[in-house]
């Protein structure tokens, strides 16, 4: 066969295969459809050589090769299919079961077992070890990981995945021989993020999970894959469902922004969802305490209270607080409901970026193309990172910088107030700023000038910075909070000026947070950034709901907040929000409303306050779509059953009827349909999501300036934290690392 | 200290090349090696191209003495001279190898001779730093070895521009912590840097990428001891001291049921028989042969009826053994065959690193079969089963310890079949006169 200079050929079991130099053995035959049976080779982590699964023949060489270490070469000549390769395979298995205990019956992986599965295609039927099997009784490693010596295979992925794939490195070797063991970092126990990739990854029950173990046959589960509801990255993850209960949440297929990862709110945070504490009914204020009531009478109480308010005061009297993690047609319907239903654009959220000031920006500039998307991140060859501490508030981000740092070499530039841990393991280079100073370094290395209090090391430093970006090409700049309102906006203009194609990603807090600004929870922006003071876009909206909007803009949240103080502001809904512990308000404040009701899963400190309570659904019992920071839309999957409970689609409806408009939506798909038509950017191919894609959205508008830079916070949440909710996970607060404080390097 | 006669009373077959000094008074220090030719070879190597050193190292068939028995000459050649990366020579004195105790009185006796062989290999292949990997159990000779180098410093023989030469070398010595497996030269190199001693994957050789990823030559204690004499008498005359392609002389360190056990410099090919015989002065008490571990414990077993051999590296690995490290064990008619490869067996358990399945799991499993089988509880099928085992170990493994306890099980098994069915036949050990004889 032809050789091009880019491609191998050598013949495998006597087909003829292609590959690119320097392709691993293992890797060449999985492409020719040979399958070569592995434990301890895992693509993207280092070579062990250890297992000795892999073993096969080469022509002209003199004993067995194994596979994952074998770099192919042209005219190599391999076999698979010899009964040396054969007995190879079967003496190796016979051997890992010489000491493996064979309690497949009681073991958590038993049905998904590695080593199962292997013994049942490569193994002998019977074995010959008569001795007596080593025993050790199993260990806790921390509430969350459980170690079981005797079924570990010492494959060394676990070890491998949290070095080079968490950079926790919190599991070593100990002892020798047939007597070594994985253990933990911390004097038996584990101190690290917990993110459970190490119990993902491990091919046999040796690793368990402290929500899952002793509790299932995995054939008895029902799998559907969501997206995690906690961090604004929008980790794919596949819920494990046995009657009606989540058992345990992985990355199933590998699939989506984020492959196998998770981190510790995505693989064990779900439980907040099964917690005793949900509301399972509607709550009605009757005196001076919440009382049951049924649905009907919650939602007519709300509506009538609204119609009198609205009577009485008009629509400047009733504002709307939506969510960062609703799912974008509750968040889509809730502008819509506030507008034209109750004609107010007293509409805004709890905005924890300015993704508003980027969209502007990109688009004033022409480069409204210029979104990275989490793929981007980790293939870009360099990337700014300003504020922030992704390691704690954007696991995937962080993992995707580390990962295009470790696998192909990127250059990383940190500015940050702290010396968050991406800055001291993986930076090139750091500057590190007084607090809250990011965005004059931006003005300084934009306007060049000099600052020489800025930095650390002065504006010697910042020019070190500034020469080396311009070095860089197509670097992907990444900020947080820190950049707000106009720095926003110096920050594109200087961006765009560096070599290639610069992209951007605005980090906010949580999993619908980029959902709802692109959906128009804001005063003065329609849906896809579109300015409420632009009439053809007003027009273009009112036509598509057969109702007029109001063309004043609305009041920003802190406004809708002191209006309520001053006595103008009478009715507020609040859904998916807790504003009075966010904006750390008296609860004075919230007691001069006439009407408050709140959508919630949870009795919150404002929930506590409501006129109504409405026991809303979870992310787990509904569909819909959720946006990532990154502006990629992916499908949330309705995944069990809430008795008691509905979905913020249901009750915003419901809500609409009952004030007298005429929405024919019969699911949260038929809103989808809407957005596709009629949201600039999001025109997205609906069957790609239904199939469980990220589609990646580009928007482009010209929304107003940040009214006043305190509306942008971020709430800084730990890996263990997220916001609220989180108070009611009991894995989250269960490990001991929560107890660090925020920031704390693992 | 031992003196120098606990080693070996001498014998006058002896060729003494390497253990000339040997016996000295205060061999150790560096007037008396200076005053027998000491540093003499070094002086000669810096007025010759690294190049024409490797080619008299290459030229004079020396093979590794730490096992392998790899021409030494050819591995430096290997060592990329162009590479921007700093090189290293690392000495592997872990010496642990059962029945082999050949590097110890070379560090003890004559420890400038193998520094300034670790000198000359340094200027061979452009390095400026070497190490001395000693094991945990010699910290006595570490204190010689230092003592050594700090006299070397102060003389100019190490440091910087080395007797006005230009060129610089520093060295120094780095404990192990007591596990065979750092014998193996990635496992040491891995230990160095201060990592479990596990060993790496090959290639890339250490050669190419060795202590720091850095190009390094990794050479046994006696391997470079050898490298002052060759370059004083020549390539050629130090290849004729041996056999072809087998250079030299060798400390053979002789042991087992023998009258006069010790470490003894020969010629390479030296007949077994004679060595023996002669040097070794017959077996104790008359008794009878019943079999020879040739190189130390890694080795295939000979049958009595084996020894009319040349003692070198070509001739052993024709008869199916190997030369090895040089550790000679005469075994006398008196002893278990069955409990000679439970005791190796347990040994290679034992210090098996565990990396690898086969190794880690194949060694366990046959010491507890040999354990079994040898106190009486023996099946008919377990030495099938062992013999099966083992090859499933050999050549599978990810180093070569895996090979190193599958190849004498191996040769036990098949050569002294006999005893296993005795052991089966009578349900107890026939050589074992008071109870089973564990270790
Ligand atoms: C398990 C094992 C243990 C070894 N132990 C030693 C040792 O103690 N000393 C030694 O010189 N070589 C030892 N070797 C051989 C080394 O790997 C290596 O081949 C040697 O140091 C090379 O030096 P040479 O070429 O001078 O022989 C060992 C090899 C194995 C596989
Ligand atoms: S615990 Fe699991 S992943 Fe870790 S070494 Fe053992 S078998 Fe492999
Ligand atoms: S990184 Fe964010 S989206 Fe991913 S699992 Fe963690 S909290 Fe969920
Ligand atoms: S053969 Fe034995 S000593 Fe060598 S890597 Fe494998 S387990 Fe470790
Ligand atoms: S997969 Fe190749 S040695 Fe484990």
């Amino acid at each position: 066969m032809a050789e091009t200079r880019s491609s191998v050929s050598l013949t495998i079991d006597g087909k003829t295969v292609h590959v690119p130099p320097g392709t691993l053995l293992i890797e060449a035959a999985k492409q020719a459809g040979i399958e070569v049976p592995s434990f301890c080779y895992y693509p993207g982590l280092s070579l062990q050589g250890a297992c000795r699964m892999c073993l096969v023949s080469i022509e002209k060489m003199p004993k067995m090769q194994t596979a994952c270490t074998t770099v192919v070469t042209n005219g190599m000549v391999v076999r698979t299919d010899t009964d040396e390769v054969k007995n190879a395979r079967k003496a190796m298995l016979e051997f890992v079961l010489t000491n493996h205990p064979l309690d497949c019956p009681v073991c958590d992986k038993g049905g998904e077992c590695e080593l199962q599965d292997m013994v049942f295609r490569y193994g002998a039927a019977e074995t010959r070890f008569l001795e007596p099997k080593l025993h050790e009784e199993e260990r806790k490693f921390s509430s969350l990981v459980y170690y079981d010596r005797p079924r570990c295979i010492l494959c060394y992925r676990c070890i491998r995945v949290c070095d080079e794939g968490m950079d926790v490195n919190a599991y070593g070797i100990g002892f020798r021989g047939v007597h070594s063991e994985i253990i933990p970092n911390r004097d038996g126990r584990l101190e690290c993020e917990e993110c459970g990739a190490c119990i993902d990854i491990c091919p046999v029950g040796a690793l368990t999970s402290g929500t899952y173990r002793y509790k299932t046959r995995p054939w008895e589960l029902t799998y559907t894959g969501t997206i995690c509801n906690h961090c604004g990255d929008g980790c794919k993850t596949t819920l494990s469902v046995r009657n009606n209960q989540i058992i345990r949440a992985n990355n199933r297929d590998h699939s989506g922004v984020n492959g196998e990862f998770l981190c510790v709110k995505g693989r064990f945070g779900w439980d907040f969802v099964h917690h005793d504490q949900r509301l399972a009914s509607p709550l009605i204020r009757q005196n001076a305490s919440q009382h049951p009531a049924t649905w009907e009478q919650a939602l007519e109480m709300t509506a009538e209270r609204l119609q009198a308010i609205l009577t009485e005061r008009g629509p400047n009297a009733v504002a709307v607080i939506g969510s960062n993690r609703t799912t974008n047609e509750e968040s889509y319907l809730l502008q819509r409901f506030a507008r034209a239903v109750l004609g107010t654009n007293h509409i805004d959220h709890h905005r924890t970026a300015d993704f508003s000031s980027l969209v502007r920006a990109l688009t004033e500039a022409g480069a409204a193309d210029r979104y990275a998307t989490m793929e981007d991140i980790f293939r870009a060859s360099s990337i700014l990172l300003i504020g922030n501490d992704p390691t704690h508030q954007h696991p995937l981000v962080a993992y995707q910088i580390r990962q295009a740092v470790r696998q192909h070499s990127a250059s990383l530039y940190v500015i940050n107030s702290a010396a968050i841990k991406l800055a001291l393991r993986q930076a090139k280079l750091f500057l590190k700023v007084p607090p809250r100073r990011e965005v004059d370094v931006i003005r300084v290395l934009a306007g060049g000038g000099e600052a020489p209090d800025l930095a650390e090391g002065g504006s010697q430093a910042i020019t070190a910075l500034r020469d080396r970006l311009r070095q860089e090409t197509d670097t992907v700049i990444i900020f947080g909070d820190e950049i707000r309102g106009g720095g926003v906006a110096e920050l594109v203009r200087w961006g765009l000026s560096l070599p290639g194609r610069t992209r951007f990603v605005a980090l906010g807090d949580y999993a619908n947070s980029r959902g709802a600004a692109d959906m128009g929870l804001l005063p003065a922006t329609l849906p896809g950034y579109q300015p409420l003071a632009d009439a053809a876009a007003r027009s273009r909206y009112e036509s598509a709901w057969g109702a007029s909007i109001p063309a004043e803009p609305g009041k920003d949240l802190r406004s809708i907040l002191s209006a309520i103080d001053a006595g103008s502001l009478k009715a507020l809904l609040v859904f998916g929000s807790n504003p009075l512990k966010t904006f750390r308000l008296d609860q004075s404040v919230l007691s001069k409303l006439s009407f408050l009701m709140v959508a919630e899963l949870f009795p919150t400190e404002t929930a506590a306050m409501a006129d109504v309570v409405l026991p809303a659904a979870s992310f787990a019992e509904k569909s819909g779509t959720v946006t990532n920071t990154c502006g990629q839309v992916q499908a949330l999957k309705k995944t069990m059953r809430r008795a008691g409970t509905r979905s913020d689609f249901e009750i915003i409806c419901a809500l609409a009827r009952l004030m007298g408009a005429n929405w024919r939506y019969r699911s949260a798909e038929d809103v989808l349909r809407e957005i596709i038509a009629h949201v600039p950017g999001y025109a997205v191919p609906l069957p790609s999501l239904l199939v469980g894609r990220a589609v990646a959205t580009q928007p482009r508008g010209l929304p107003p300036l940040l009214e006043d830079s305190n509306l942008v916070f971020s709430s800084r949440d730990s890996l263990f934290t997220s916001g609220t909710v989180s108070r009611y996970s009991w894995a989250l607060n269960s490990v001991d690392e929560a107890k660090r404080p925020y920031g704390h390097i693992f | 200290m031992p003196d120098y006669q606990s080693y070996a009373q001498g014998s006058p077959l002896e060729v003494k090349v390497i253990s000339k000094r040997f016996g000295l008074p205060n061999s150790a220090s560096i007037d008396v090696f200076l005053a027998h030719e000491g540093y003499q070879a070094l002086v000669k190597a810096l007025k010759m191209t690294p190049e024409e050193v490797i080619n008299e190292v290459k030229n004079s068939g020396l093979r590794g003495r730490g096992g392998a028995g790899f021409n030494t000459g050819m591995k430096w050649s290997f060592v990329p001279r162009q590479s921007p990366k700093p090189k290293y020579v690392v000495c592997n004195a872990d010496e642990s190898e059962p029945a082999t105790c050949k590097d110890r009185p070379l560090m003890e006796y004559d420890p400038h001779q193998l520094i300034e062989g670790i000198i000359i290999a340094g200027y061979a292949i452009g390095s400026h730093q070497g190490y001395i990997y000693i094991r945990g159990e010699y910290r006595y000779l570490m204190e010689i070895l230092d003592r050594a180098i700090a006299e070397a410093y102060q003389r100019g023989y190490l440091g910087k521009n080395i007797l006005g030469s230009g060129f610089d070398f520093d060295l120094a010595t780095h404990t192990g912590a007591g596990a065979y497996e750092c014998g193996e030269e990635t496992a040491l190199l891995n230990s160095l840097e201060g990592l479990r001693g596990y060993p790496r994957v090959k290639p890339p050789f250490p050669a190419v990428v060795g202590l720091y990823g850095c190009p390094t030559v990794v050479n046994n204690v006696e391997t470079l001891s050898n490298v002052p004499a060759i370059l004083l008498m020549g390539a050629e005359a130090y290849a004729k001291l041996g056999t072809p392609k087998n250079g030299g002389t060798r400390l053979f360190c002789l042991s087992g049921h023998i009258n006069r056990p010790g470490v003894y410099e020969l010629p390479m090919g030296f007949p077994l028989r004679r060595m023996i015989e002669e040097v070794g002065g017959g077996l104790r008490g008359g008794k009878k042969l019943k079999a020879v571990i040739p190189g130390g414990s890694s080795c295939p077993v000979l049958s009595a009826d084996q020894i009319d051999v040349p003692m070198d590296f070509d001739s052993l690995a024709k008869i199916g053994s190997m030369l090895g490290s040089g550790g000679v064990v005469v075994i006398d008619e008196d002893t278990c065959m069955v409990k000679l490869a439970w005791r190796i067996m347990k040994f290679y358990a034992h210090e098996s690193c565990g990396w690898c399945i086969p190794c880690r799991e194949g060694t366990a499993w046959l010491q507890a079969l040999l354990a079994r089988f040898h106190s009486g509880g023996g099946l008919p099928q377990d030495p099938d089963t062992a013999l099966d085992a083992s090859y499933n170990m050999l050549g599978k493994t990810l180093c070569p310890l895996g090979d190193a306890a599958a190849l004498p099980m191996i040769s036990i098994l098949k050569k002294f079949h006999h005893e296993f069915e005795e052991h089966l036949k009578l349900g107890k050990c026939p050589f074992e006169k008071n109870g089973t004889g564990a270790f």
